[in-house]
């Protein structure tokens, strides 16, 4: 039995959390997430959840205690945003080192300067390289299910990593909309049992969790944790699989939109793929075989799959929303850029970096780039291979 | 060592006190305590203070050194209180 | 059963912080770690580290000298880190997956506690976590290679505030963190040295019979960052406590009680004196440096008396109102 709801994204995640119950949650409030641990707190007051709620000082500490509660042998998960996740950075890289299967929900927002609370994806891009598995999220129902999927690839045990849920702030983590929960028992059945690795708290058997390690061991070590990646995209499907037997929605590495017959394409990440959608439709009807991808797990990046979905069209528009100043492109584009790079016949592929600070993505914007897309299809004539949109002048 | 293969999910190690291995007997420089049973009180003075666990303690008496960690500090020797103004450690030149 | 806390029968018990480790000939810290594990005998502990010496001499490559569950994390964030481990352990009791009494220690440098790590520990104690923590303090960043920290006294030499022809070591007054801690009204702080061992392992037996947030700060010699002989670590903590340069004192639900008062106070010199760190002082022309010295120290140890006083005189009050 599912229940249906009106909710927002972040009302969403927290009843994920609140139906998955970890043991132990830190947190610190930040905007655009803190309604989401505000809503998780009230489980804890009203006795709805056991979990040791710990109201930390920072978001340096939050993840901090996470490595701590993870570590000592149990269920964990956290949540922030922007300037959070940037105070974090440096734990992140440890809790991936140390492999704990610790669940964050990153609501994104842009980082400072300038101060913002609205939405881009330059926080959740400046940590894909911490050995974190991001999965992305359109909707706040994506975000749901992302969550609840979440503990299962975090917790496999050919994986044993921590995984971030991204979703946009404010569009998704404030908004309200329709929502399918699945029963508490659904969702706890599908989590399951948690099965610690090398707790800290059996005391019988003491480890230690940190050690230094110099140059004549580091290469290994660091080339040993490289290769738990290539589990990943295998699990998180495995998992999908599951969950679409329990809840009938279905979750792949990307989501695939009219790509098949398409000719020209548009990569996007999270909300402003609904809009581009809705843009694609009309396209369609006009018979312009245009289509999109939307990449769901973006760390590890599935660098093979999305470049085979992509490869036989003539050009592509990756979107970013978030800058990579001073590097070439913006992040996203790199990635599918490295993902076509080894065909021979490959698409063009161009450069949009939008919607940075909460700034709106409107279909007009959608509808100019495909335009600019069939020209460049039918003349393999580029204006710019980088271009802002959406910016005045 | 090691390759990449043999390395724990999160570099976590699991065999407690695997440090013995480590022998820092090899650190002493040029002194090494010498135990001096007949002056020694068994105040245990030397087995609380050694940084090194490198005092030898079996059913609460002293034991010969354990030469095997001691890096010849020589804190031992310092805090000896000994008998009556006698030393039950002092430190002498090592001979390797 | 308690094991009483003489060396006969705690000689007896395991040493769950073995040798091997790689801290240098004559610290004091593993010293010091060895007191505080021998104290906590009778249970189960978990011991988290921030990044230091300690640290990263304890536990190499695949080489531990600990025989507890231990965790190093990061540098600033070890009361964070054992605060999470604490809240796990609750959760877990609370479940029923595990019945033991598991007591958690934090053992952190001063860097890591006075400087970076300030923060976390605050909040830690602030959250009433049940949890011991330690600051074994030398009195600078050792482990980088002497540089100055918030626990670095008056005129020491460090690398970073070296004495010179103009500046005579370090400007500033040390911060004084015993009191910080006991300002955040937890249930128990002290300062120790382990010259006076029994003194250390009776607060140690102490803080972890008490529930909640407990702060430790034991004066750890170090003789690579002082210019020290290798043997005298003992020697220069008894000189630090008979000189009142390092109290002995605890704050106990507020109430503050010296546990140590030198028979005879002894004048700064015949500590600084033995030290590198400090032989800039001795230097003709610099004798009002050790005078103002001789008077923070002076100044601090009245204080401290007369909080003390406070305190005993409100004790006798009681005692009369309930006679």
């Amino acid at each position: 039995m599912t229940q249906i709801v009106a909710a927002t994204g972040n009302e969403a995640v927290a009843n994920a959390l609140r139906q998955v119950e970890p043991d132990v949650c830190a947190a610190y409030p930040i905007t655009p997430q803190t309604e989401l641990m505000q809503r998780f707190s009230s489980f804890v007051s009203d006795g709805k959840v056991k979990t040791e709620l710990i109201l930390v000082e920072s978001e340096h500490s939050a993840l901090s205690a996470c490595i701590g509660a993870a570590a000592a042998g149990g269920r964990v998960a956290t949540a922030t945003s922007s300037q959070g996740l940037a105070l974090m950075w440096e734990m992140l890289y440890i809790a991936s080192g140390f492999r704990l299967p610790i669940v964050m929900a990153v609501v994104n927002r842009a980082l400072s300067s300038p101060i913002n609370i609205h939405c881009d994806h330059s926080d959740a891009m400046g940590a894909r390289d911490s050995g974190w598995i991001q999965l992305w999220s359109e909707n706040a129902q994506e975000a749901y299910d992302n969550t609840i999927q979440a503990f299962r690839v975090a917790e496999h045990m050919d994986i044993r990593l921590p995984v971030m849920i991204c979703y946009d702030g404010f569009i998704i983590s404030h908004s309200i909309e329709r929502i399918e929960y699945l029963d508490d028992d659904v969702v706890k059945n599908f989590v399951g049992e948690y099965k610690p690795l090398y707790p800290l708290l059996d005391v019988d058997n003491p480890k230690s969790y940190g050690p230094l390690i110099l140059p004549d061991l580091y290469m290994e070590v660091r080339r040993a944790h490289a290769e738990v990646y290539k589990n990943v995209a295998k699990v998180v499907l495995e998992v999908a699989e599951e969950f679409k037997k329990t809840s009938g929605r279905s979750y792949g590495l990307f989501e695939s939109y009219r790509l098949d017959d398409a000719e020209i394409g548009i990569v996007i990440l999270n909300s402003a793929a609904g809009t581009t959608k809705d843009v694609i439709d009309e396209y369609r009807d006009k018979g312009v075989k245009i289509g999109l991808l939307k990449p769901r797990l973006f760390r590890p990046f599935p660098y093979e799959e999305i470049g085979k979905a992509l490869k036989h069209l003539k050009a592509v528009c990756v979107f970013d929303r978030a800058d990579a100043f001073g590097g070439s492109f913006g992040p996203l584009y790199l990635d599918i850029a490295t993902s076509l790079y080894h065909y021979r016949k490959k698409p063009v592929l161009i450069n949009k970096i939008y919607g940075l600070g909460g700034r709106d993505y409107m279909p007009e914007h959608a509808e100019a780039v495909i335009e600019e897309l069939i020209k460049i299809a039918k003349t393999g004539r580029v204006r710019s291979y980088k271009e802002y949109i959406g910016v005045r002048e | 060592m090691i390759g990449w293969k043999q390395i724990p999910p999160g570099m976590v190690i699991l065999e407690a006190g695997s440090a013995l291995k480590i022998k820092t007997g090899s650190w002493r420089a040029a002194y090494k305590p010498r135990w001096i049973e007949e002056n020694c009180i068994q105040c245990l003075l030397c087995w609380l203070y050694c940084p090194d666990n490198a005092v030898k303690v079996e059913d609460g008496k002293r034991q010969d050194f354990d030469y095997e960690y001691c890096k010849g500090c020589g804190l031992c020797a310092l805090e000896c209180p000994g008998k009556k103004g006698n030393k039950a450690i002092v430190m002498e030149e090592e001979v390797r | 059963m308690v094991t009483p806390l003489n060396l006969k029968e705690l000689s007896k018990k395991e040493l769950r912080f073995t040798a091997g480790h790689r801290l240098c000939a004559g610290c004091a810290a593993p010293t010091v770690v060895k007191m505080i594990l021998l104290a906590a005998c009778d249970y189960p502990v978990v011991v988290a580290s921030s990044t230091g010496c300690l640290e990263v001499s304890s536990c190499i490559s695949t080489y531990t000298a600990w025989k507890v569950p231990w965790i190093h994390s990061a540098f600033e964030n070890a009361a964070a880190t054992l605060s999470g481990v604490e809240s796990m352990y609750k959760a877990l009791k609370k479940q029923g997956k595990i019945d033991k009494e598991i007591k958690f220690i934090a053992i952190c440098g001063d860097g890591g506690t006075y400087d970076i790590g300030l923060q976390s520990l605050s909040g830690a104690m602030e959250r009433w976590h049940d949890m011991l923590y330690v600051c074994y303090n030398n009195e600078a960043y050792m482990n980088t290679g002497i540089q100055r920290s918030g626990a670095t006294p008056t005129y020491a030499d460090t690398t970073t505030c070296p004495a010179g022809s103009v500046i005579p070591g370090k400007p500033q007054p040390r911060k004084d963190l015993t009191k910080i801690m006991a300002a955040h009204g937890i249930p128990y702080v002290a300062q120790a040295a382990p010259s006076h061992w029994p003194d250390l392992m009776k607060k140690v037996r102490k803080a972890l019979e008490i529930p909640g947030p407990k702060f430790m700060n034991i004066f750890t010699p170090c003789n690579r960052g002082w210019r020290t002989r290798t043997d005298d670590a003992i020697l220069l903590s008894r000189l630090a406590v008979d000189t009142c340069f390092w109290p002995l004192y605890e704050v106990e639900k507020g109430v503050v009680r010296v546990t140590y008062k030198p028979k005879e106070k002894k004048p700064i010199e015949e500590f600084l004196k033995l030290q590198g760190r400090f032989r800039h002082l001795f230097e003709p022309g610099r004798e009002q440096l050790i005078s103002e010295l001789q008077r923070m120290i002076d100044e601090n140890w009245e204080r401290l008396l007369k909080e003390e006083e406070i305190f005993a005189s409100k004790e006798e009050e009681k005692e009369e109102v309930v006679k």
